[in-house]
């Protein structure tokens, strides 16, 4: 029904054309499920913009065709696009909250849908919108009809979005990374609720994404693309089993999966056999009834609800959960950014809970907590140079002199990896991986004992994420610290981890070795969590894992 | 930073790139040096004494000897008009560097430490916002005395609000960022992380603001002194020019009006096209 | 109370703080006078006994706190003073000339609005085009002019090159009567008596100040609508609404304006703060018999009270017109209210 052939998408900029998609062909036949598999830059969102023809201003087809259903899209009519945008082909979107317009209330959103292409009359149009709300399973739809965007969750909007797509009884459903910033068991809510309408109405759709295991899960044939290039495309179990492109066999290595251990993560050619890391008797870090309260206009909220853990010195432990769980805000108190509301945190056996974090910063031990943010970019000044960044906490903990500071620098980068040319560059100037690097290297820069990572890979491709993984679990052999890993990703946090804490609402539902949560789970939630992961096929067993 | 590579070397590639990559930018700091020119050296260049009145000559049309003609007392606009340089910049420039000091500071500190701070503050700032702008500064010159000093107060008083809620603006949104809390667990106490962390990444916006209020401060002295506040007669400034000159323009002596408001509109006009530069001067984001 | 209501009703109650606000600032500008208040009230001609007069008459020989609570006292019986000029109450002066500097302001500002936003908008929807370097060359221009610098040229070439516009000096030509008065505004009062003829005299003698005040406006206006535009445009349910098949009519002026209009609508704050203080200048410009033009009459006389009465009232108008500003903006966001904006 959809064929394209040689697509070319140009844009043009001030610094010239670029080249965003160069020449892919692919078709898709009725009730067929495409997963067009890429990182960020390969083209594969410009593709289904092109195809619906909405490229943003300064984008255009160069060369190539769109046949759909012997309708020849690149040079069909304004009109005829209309007719066919919502009516035959419908898009959904990531970031469902910004998709939809905050000031219009959701049903007459999904009105203005049916009545453009006539399938409502203003008589029956709120009707009809409140049954499209029932078809994707929204409760009280009447009630959701005089909701505004704001009012409603992550998933409700995307539900909504979906709504709107499906309203006019489309053909073609092309969904563009529709589960990014959602919650992991909101994703798979979403993606099986899509994968159900698709089937029931006997749709055809197109599933655009970085996850490849997502993919693999819910698509029957994939594309991989990489620079505006298709490199591979097949039946998903066989792209994911017999990745035949050296490109998609990275990628496959790279995907976290089940039986997959860190190093399996690397190409072929760089695993390395992985240096044990020691794990001591002396706990490092005891936590105890630690709680924190925030002021919040309805009362006051209990971000964290008392909770005891402990951590051993070269323990490597996972905390894992949903956003809103109390995670970060566990990891803000124990890198003493936050002051707890309550309960104890002893460090070496020296409780530092108490001690206020302006305070801290004169403390001798401000150098032995180190922490890894989030978002690498974020987490840079813009205003300073990674050697800048590197040097910041030497020069104001370190108390060495400007040449051994300078020396000290250029040897924290050979530790991460970094070339010393880039060093003098600004953030804006470093790739992800690059400014990942910068992070980790800051944070080791006085040899802590204790370093919290802060979900250090969540806004990284996956192929970078598996070599920053791999950098983490080298630095802990090498210098002996003791991690703890904070992630919502289990699959994530099991490669690197030996022990893994699981919180929800403010509260620990279960701890333990990290083998046994990941395989016998106690807790229904973790459970839960554990069945919300997408499932890739597991690819046969290539190499033993280095656990 | 102390352990920035070669500053001065990179502050001059970046000023020779910024004005080579946008000729908008070229011709707005080109002016700029010709106000700023005028301002320094021209008290001693001008051919006529700006304030030598001559009965017999005036109200002449613009000739060789008269660039711009004479108005009612014989005085030579052209030199008026470039004499009066020097007092309308230094007007502005004082009045928002006074304002950009101390709305910075304060801006700082309501947006990082917020609570109380930010609460009273912010009260002020509504409360002086509450006035039209020109209207409060009439009302201060008034009570305060028709002097220079008091032009210059009043404009930074009503320009301190733009900068504090930009800069309170600028330092709220990255006061849990990521880099603020590295700069925190580097060891830097809080004064040191506003100063050296947050408050250079506000600096790019601010600029934009400076290069508009450059421009509204001297529109603002120019309006004071046009309805009679301010810098007085026969002192030469582009406002009360065009208030005398105002005076014969409905019986066609257009030159006496026209040319000093030329000026103003010029020196405004050229304040106003500088943002960008500025904004791109104090921006690495803008190095390639 | 729902959420909506509530923050409506917070929105009309701080605006107390901000009047009290206002009033110690004028109070504190009344007391601020170089020397001797008593002095400068007491006029130019006044002689010691009158002084002590005045002094008393002020409260003058009260401590400051006491004297706030008199002014404050006074300015709820609405005793602004006595002006030197005219003898008469500073508030009764305000409230005669009041109608003309607000139907000047007013039809300035609904001139730059039907300019701008339509400009606006389309030099966002072609960006880049000639129409959108057009909109940028006139909104850097516009805020450079000095408006009173810009009033004396059209002077120059409307009324004396080219003829078109009458005499420069107040709303109305010397050769027509005042229509009677209901609201204070001519081309309103003109029509009710049925004086068209005086109408368009009215709107002759508008037409120069009001340009001149629109000419400013104009490009804070235009600038806002654009960007507010542009960032609409990028936003992603625009791309939605295109995926979706809306007409572009639908997207531009259903989805994106709707919601380039909410920084608008807040930009207007700014723009009348602009505008309220070039009235002024116009005012003086075109002679026009406004609060400006008392204001400025009053200063060249040293009339204080007259002044600060002037200074006091624009800032409640600016207050008044900014709370009208926020409540239309909580008609068209539905956000308000539930600290989600």
């Amino acid at each position: 029904m959809l064929d394209i052939r040689n697509l070319q998408v140009d844009f043009r900029t001030r610094r010239g054309t670029v080249h965003a998609v160069r020449g892919i062909s692919f078709s898709l036949e009725n009730g067929e499920t495409l997963g067009i598999v890429g990182e960020s830059g390969s083209g594969k969102s410009v593709t289904s913009y092109a195809l619906m023809r909405i490229l943003d201003a300064g984008g255009s087809i160069s060369a190539g065709g769109v046949t759909y259903n012997g309708t020849d899209l690149r040079h069909a009519s304004e009109r005829d696009m209309r007719a066919l945008r919502g009516g035959e082909i419908s898009m959904i979107f990531q970031n469902p909250r910004a998709a939809l317009n905050p000031i219009r209330k959701v049903g007459a959103q999904i009105e203005d849908v049916l009545r453009q292409h006539g399938r409502a009359t203003r008589a029956d149009a709120r009707e009809k919108a409140i049954q499209a709300l029932k078809d994707v399973r929204i409760n009280d739809a009447e009630a959701r009809y005089d909701a505004y965007p704001f009012e409603l969750s992550g998933g409700m909007c995307q539900r909504i979005v979906i709504a709107i797509a499906l309203a006019c009884d489309p053909n073609l459903l092309i969904a563009d990374e529709p589960t990014t910033g959602l919650d992991i068991t909101t994703q798979k809510t979403v993606m099986d609720l899509c994968r159900d309408l698709i089937r029931a109405r006997g749709m055809s759709s197109i599933l655009i994404t970085h996850d490849l295991g997502l993919a693999a899960e819910y698509c029957d044939r994939l594309a991989v693309m990489k620079d505006g290039q298709i490199v591979e495309a097949g039946p998903a179990a066989d792209v994911f089993a017999k990745p035949q492109h050296p490109y998609t066999v990275r990628l496959v290595d790279a995907t976290p999966r089940p039986g997959a251990g860190i190093r399996d993560l690397l190409p072929a050619e760089a695993r390395t056999p992985l240096a044990p890391h020691e794990i001591g008797n002396k706990p490092i870090l005891e936590v105890r009834k630690l709680t924190k309260t925030y002021p919040g206009k309805s009362g006051p909220v209990q971000a964290v609800k008392g909770i005891y853990f402990t951590i051993h010195a070269g323990q490597s432990v996972g905390l894992v959960g949903e956003s809103g769980c109390g995670k970060s805000t566990t990891s803000s108190m124990l890198v003493r950014l936050l002051d707890p509301t309550g309960g104890e945190i002893l460090f070496d056996g020296q409780e530092i809970g108490a001690i206020p974090a302006d305070k801290f910063i004169r403390d001798p031990r401000r150098g032995e907590i180190q922490m890894v943010f989030q978002d690498a970019t974020d987490s840079l000044n813009p205003r300073h140079t990674a050697r800048d960044a590197i040097a910041e906490p030497l020069r104001r903990l370190g108390q060495m002199s400007r040449a051994s500071r300078a020396a000290r620098v250029e040897e924290l980068a050979d530790l991460v990896g970094l070339p010393h040319a880039l060093l003098d560059r600004w953030p804006h100037q470093l790739s992800g991986g690059q400014k990942a690097r910068v992070g980790i290297a800051r944070a080791i820069a006085l040899d802590p004992k204790f370093l919290i990572l802060d979900e250090p890979t969540a806004a990284l491709d996956v192929s970078i994420q598996a070599v920053v993984l791999n950098l983490l679990a080298d630095l802990r052999a090498r210098l002996g610290m003791t991690y703890l890993f904070v992630s919502h990703d289990l699959n994530v946090v099991r490669l690197l981890c030996d022990h893994v804490i699981v919180m929800k609402g403010g509260q620990i539902v279960e701890q333990g070795a990290a083998a046994q949560v990941m395989t016998t789970p106690s807790d229904p939630y973790t459970r839960h969590l554990l069945a919300a992961a997408p499932q890739p096929p597991s690819p046969p067993p290539k190499s033993q894992a280095a656990e | 930073m102390s352990d920035a590579t070669a500053p001065n070397q990179s502050t001059w590639a970046q000023i020779v790139y910024v004005l080579r990559d946008n000729p908008v930018t070229l011709i707005a700091f080109s002016m700029c040096g010709f106000f700023l020119l005028s301002a320094i050296i021209g008290p001693y260049v001008v051919p006529y004494d700006p304030l030598q009145t001559n009965a017999a000559n005036a109200l002449q049309q613009p000739s060789w000897a008269h660039w711009f003609g004479t108005d009612s007392l014989g005085r030579d606009v052209f030199s008026r008009v470039i004499v009066a340089t020097r007092l309308d910049l230094t007007i502005s420039i004082a009045a928002v560097a006074l304002s950009f000091v101390i709305g910075g500071v304060l801006g700082a500190i309501a947006g990082y430490w917020g609570g109380w701070w930010d609460i009273v503050l912010n009260r002020i700032f509504d409360t002086i916002m509450a006035f039209p702008l020109f209207v409060l500064a009439m009302g201060i010159v008034a009570a305060l005395g028709n002097t220079v000093e008091n032009i210059i107060y009043a404009t930074a008083i009503i320009n301190i609000p733009f900068y504090a809620r930009l800069v309170r603006a600028e330092v709220n949104i990255r006061r849990e960022a990521g880099f603020v809390q590295a700069a925190r667990l580097a060891g830097n106490s809080h004064p040191r992380v506003v100063a050296f962390h947050i408050f250079p990444n506000a600096l790019p916006p601010m600029m934009v603001q400076v290069s508009l209020n450059l421009g509204w401060a001297i529109l603002n002295a120019a309006g004071l002194s046009f309805i009679g506040l301010g810098v007085r007669p026969p002192t030469p400034e582009w406002g009360i020019m065009v208030a005398e000159g105002a005076n014969f323009i409905v019986s066609g002596q257009w030159w006496v009006a026209l040319f000093p408001g030329l000026w103003l509109m010029l020196a405004v006009f050229t304040f106003n096209l500088m943002g960008d530069g500025l904004r791109d001067l104090v921006d690495p984001r803008r190095r390639t | 109370m729902s959420p909506r209501l509530q923050a409506l009703a917070v929105r009309v109650l701080q605006t107390l703080p901000v009047l009290v606000g206002v009033v110690i600032i004028s109070f504190i500008l009344t007391r601020a006078l170089p020397g001797d208040p008593a002095a400068y009230f007491a006029g130019v001609m006044a002689d010691e006994a009158s002084i002590a007069e005045t002094r008393e008459k002020l409260g003058l020989d009260k401590t400051l706190i006491e004297q706030f609570f008199v002014y404050t006292a006074d300015l709820l019986r609405g005793d602004l003073g006595v002006s030197l000029n005219t003898g008469r109450p500073v508030l009764t002066d305000l409230a005669e000339r009041l109608p003309a500097s607000l139907e000047l302001t007013l039809s300035a500002l609904v001139l730059s609005c039907l300019i701008a936003v339509p400009l606006g908008v389309w030099a966002a929807v072609r960006q880049g085009s000639w129409v959108d370097h057009l909109c940028r060359v006139l909104v850097t221009a516009g805020v450079s002019l000095p408006t009173f610098f810009t009033g004396v040229l059209l002077i120059y070439i409307f009324y004396y090159l080219l003829g078109w516009a009458p005499s420069p000096l107040g709303r109305l030509d010397f050769i027509y009567l005042s229509p009677p008065h209901v609201t204070g505004f001519y081309l309103i009062d003109a029509p009710l008596a049925g004086d068209w003829e005086t109408f368009f005299a009215t709107l002759r003698q508008l037409a120069l100040p009001a340009i001149t005040l629109a000419l400013f406006t104009l490009a804070p206006i235009a600038r806002m609508t654009r960007a507010a535009m542009l960032t609409a445009l990028s936003s992603d349910y625009i791309r939605t609404a295109r995926a979706a098949g809306l007409r572009p009519r639908t997207v531009l002026f259903g989805y994106a304006l709707r919601n380039a209009l909410l920084p608008v609508v807040t930009t207007l704050g700014m723009v009348f703060s602009f505008v309220l203080g070039a009235n002024v200048l116009v005012e003086k410009v075109f002679a026009w018999p406004g609060i400006g033009s008392y204001a400025v009459e009053a200063l060249v006389a040293s009339d204080y009270a007259a002044v600060q009465g002037f200074v006091l009232a624009m800032a409640v108008l600016f207050v008044l017109l900014n709370l009208l500003i926020d409540l239309s903006y909580a008609l068209i966001d539905p956000r308000i209210g539930f600290g989600a904006k």
